[in-house]
């Protein structure tokens, strides 16, 4: 009798003990990457209030009034950052399998699939949306990559290292906002001259990327390095359109168009906590 | 032991000499995706994962199978498993060599791979896929060659081994749930996002990998003096069947969930797998709707047939059955799981996926490869066993 309640005592208190360190041990194994639980939202937002946090606002209705202004900003990111260009295909549509962009236009439906577009606005229709890497607060790809090749920096940046990554593209099933490219064939492909056969302007300052490795929108990390603003943001500066800062500043710029404008972000319920906001 | 495997009828070397073959020809198309890269093959940036990842996946199960003779033989003495116990633990080694074939076939840089190992990344949960599966491989391996080794001198197998193989019954179940969470952990991929994926894989394994064993064990009833033994078919049909209804079960349970809730990305990918989508445009993308109707198709009457002692009375029925069962889940996980889950994309886009010649003739070399190692594992065992009794 005594045997089997010291017994049933020590399987209690060493069960009980289990339950208290797993959730701890569980933290651990996540490194504060997701998101615990819905209630946590507050303290989760907080947590990335230490530091700095680049992010974007992007004015979506600048852009519908100088429809060039996307495609220059699309050029002139890919220009610098020596992203190739597949063309087409053999038949004249668009080469969709090989390509890589950073820095896009899509529908509103595409961006924000997660909004009605039942009686949408007629503008909307035709309004190019820009879409890039959301360097996530919380970010998915990097919870996911087996090797650190995508990490977070600590001003929030999402980056990727090209010399680590094995090309495993965990990361590109994981990002829910279609970011990332692989390089399913040589970007270094030369033509008989010797120049790139895919990348028209070569940036000498811009490391080419190798086959078989992901690759992303880094918020022109470089640039930053160096006390420049993101090449897109600049590109956009005289329009008005976008508008690059520390979103933990509440003195910044950004912070204070947060402030007064209503923004939205891309896919917020699963909680990835974007740092590029749209005002619609 | 394994001499004994380099002695053999002529059907036995045609077989392995075909299986060469087929391995041949798939060094070949590696050596063209090597110095091409992964372009050499259907996937896109649209649906970034194709045949490579969707068979690892199917092969963790039939790997993970084995466990079903491993439990009742080793935990709770059931002797009737007795000759086809091993033959369990040795697809599993043939199927963990696969898997880890099929990932390395996968990797953008393949030479990189032990980044892994020296980058170890416990929030990622490839990490803990790579790390569960080669200890199950080494579990397998080591546990069903002691085992065989020691009834082939006639001496008790070691102490330690026991342990081995016991740590090899909870690991299985971990392999295959490890490989589940590598997809129902990622946000934005609706069809991937569901509890009751890592219950799923392990049905299906179930039925999978003991459907494959019987099919082996079958053949070589034909072709040799090995029988593993009526009861032990007839017990395995019986967890086959079961293990089946549950995979089925779980099936229905998913398009309950999707159309009685009625919420659209948790319907998509499975209008997209069973009906076809339509999209903007008026294009219809449904080429994955045949091959998964046919898989539910011949899967549940298979299922429902081995419920009836009568359809169970011969060696050809169940082995047709079996077989009914295996290319059912074959397609239903080893094609329309991974692919269909790439299917709209995050950014609702439809793009299909076809694969290459040079990735389908990859695909199968390392099929080949693993039947090439389960034949070479396969005649060790029964050249021990058939001496030992004769």
């Amino acid at each position: 009798m005594d045997n089997s309640r010291r017994k049933f005592l020590k399987i209690a208190g060493l069960s009980a003990i289990a339950g208290i360190g797993a959730p701890t041990a569980f933290n651990g194994l996540l490194k504060g990457e997701a998101l615990a639980s819905a209630p946590d939202l507050e303290e989760n937002v907080l947590k990335g209030e230490v530091g700095k946090r680049y992010g974007i606002v992007i004015d979506v209705r600048k852009f519908a009034e100088n429809k060039a202004l996307a495609r220059r900003c699309i050029n002139v990111c890919h220009s610098i950052h020596n992203v190739p260009d597949y063309g087409l295909n053999k038949d004249g549509s668009k080469n969709k399998k090989d390509e890589i962009k950073w820095l896009w236009t899509d529908g509103f439906e595409n961006v924000f699939p997660d909004h009605s577009h039942y009686k949408k606005n007629a503008d909307l229709h035709e309004m190019p949306i820009l879409a890039l890497c959301n360097h996530c607060d919380n970010p998915p790809c990097v919870r996911a990559c087996p090797t650190k090749a995508t990490f977070k920096n600590p001003d929030g940046i999402v980056m990727m290292d090209f010399h680590r990554c094995i090309g495993c593209r965990f990361c590109m099933a994981a990002c829910p906002y279609g970011a990332r490219s692989f390089n399913w064939r040589s970007p270094r492909e030369l033509k008989a001259d010797g120049s790139y056969k895919h990348i028209k302007n070569f940036n000498a300052e811009f490391p080419t990327r190798m086959r078989g490795v992901v690759e992303k929108c880094n918020l022109c990390a470089e640039r930053l390095a160096i006390g420049k603003i993101p090449a897109c943001v600049e590109e956009a500066r005289s329009a008005n359109a976008m508008v690059f800062g520390d979103l933990n500043d509440p003195h910044s710029e950004i912070s204070e168009v947060l402030n007064s404008e209503f923004t939205i972000q891309r896919k917020p319920a699963l909680g990835t906590n974007p740092s590029i906001f749209y005002i619609i | 032991m394994i001499e004994k495997a380099l002695t053999g009828n002529r059907l036995y070397w045609a077989w392995l000499a075909f299986l060469l073959l087929i391995m041949g020809v798939g060094a070949l198309g590696y050596v063209h995706q090597f110095t091409y890269g992964l372009g050499a093959t259907g996937m896109s940036r649209d649906v970034s994962w194709g045949l490579y990842i969707s068979q690892f996946t199917f092969l963790v199960g039939v790997a993970a199978g084995g466990v079903m003779l491993v439990l009742p033989y080793y935990l709770h003495n059931y002797k009737v498993f007795g000759r086809i116990t091993i033959l369990g633990e040795f697809m599993a080694v043939a199927a963990v060599a696969m898997c880890l074939m099929f990932i390395l076939a996968d990797l953008g840089q393949p030479m990189r791979a032990l980044n892994v190992l020296l980058h170890p990344t416990p929030h990622s949960i490839l990490f803990w896929d790579m790390i569960v599966l080669n200890v199950y491989l080494l579990l397998n391996i080591v546990g069903g060659w002691v085992m065989l080794n020691a009834e082939k001198k006639e001496l008790p197998p070691p102490k330690w081994v026991k342990g081995l193989i016991y740590l090899s019954i909870p690991w299985a179940i971990s392999i295959h749930t490890v490989t589940a969470f590598l997809y129902c952990g990622l946000p934005g991929r609706h069809y991937w996002l569901t509890a009751i994926l890592a219950p799923r894989f392990l049905a299906s394994a179930f039925a999978a990998g003991p459907a494959l064993l019987i099919i082996c064990a079958l053949i070589m009833r034909r072709f040799t003096a090995f029988d593993v033994g009526r009861e032990a078919i007839s017990k395995l049909v019986t967890i086959i069947t079961y293990a089946a209804i549950l995979n089925f079960f779980f099936v229905g349970l998913e398009f309950f969930v999707g159309y009685y809730s009625n919420i659209p990305g948790h319907m998509h990918t499975l209008d997209y797998l069973f009906f076809g989508l339509t999209d903007h445009a008026g294009n219809v993308y449904d080429n994955l709707v045949w091959p998964m109707r046919f898989s539910m198709v011949i899967g549940m009457t298979a299922t429902i047939a081995l419920l009836f002692p009568k359809m169970r009375d011969s060696y050809t029925k169940i082995g047709w059955l079996c077989g009914m069962i295996f290319v059912s889940l074959w397609i239903d996980k080893g094609l329309g799981l991974v692919l269909g889950g790439f299917v709209p994309t995050p950014m609702e886009y439809i793009t299909e996926y076809y694969p290459t010649g040079t990735e389908l003739a990859i695909t199968a070399a390392v099929w080949a490869t693993g039947f090439f190692i389960l034949t070479i594992l396969y005649k060790v065992v029964i050249s021990v066993k058939l001496a030992k009794e004769s």
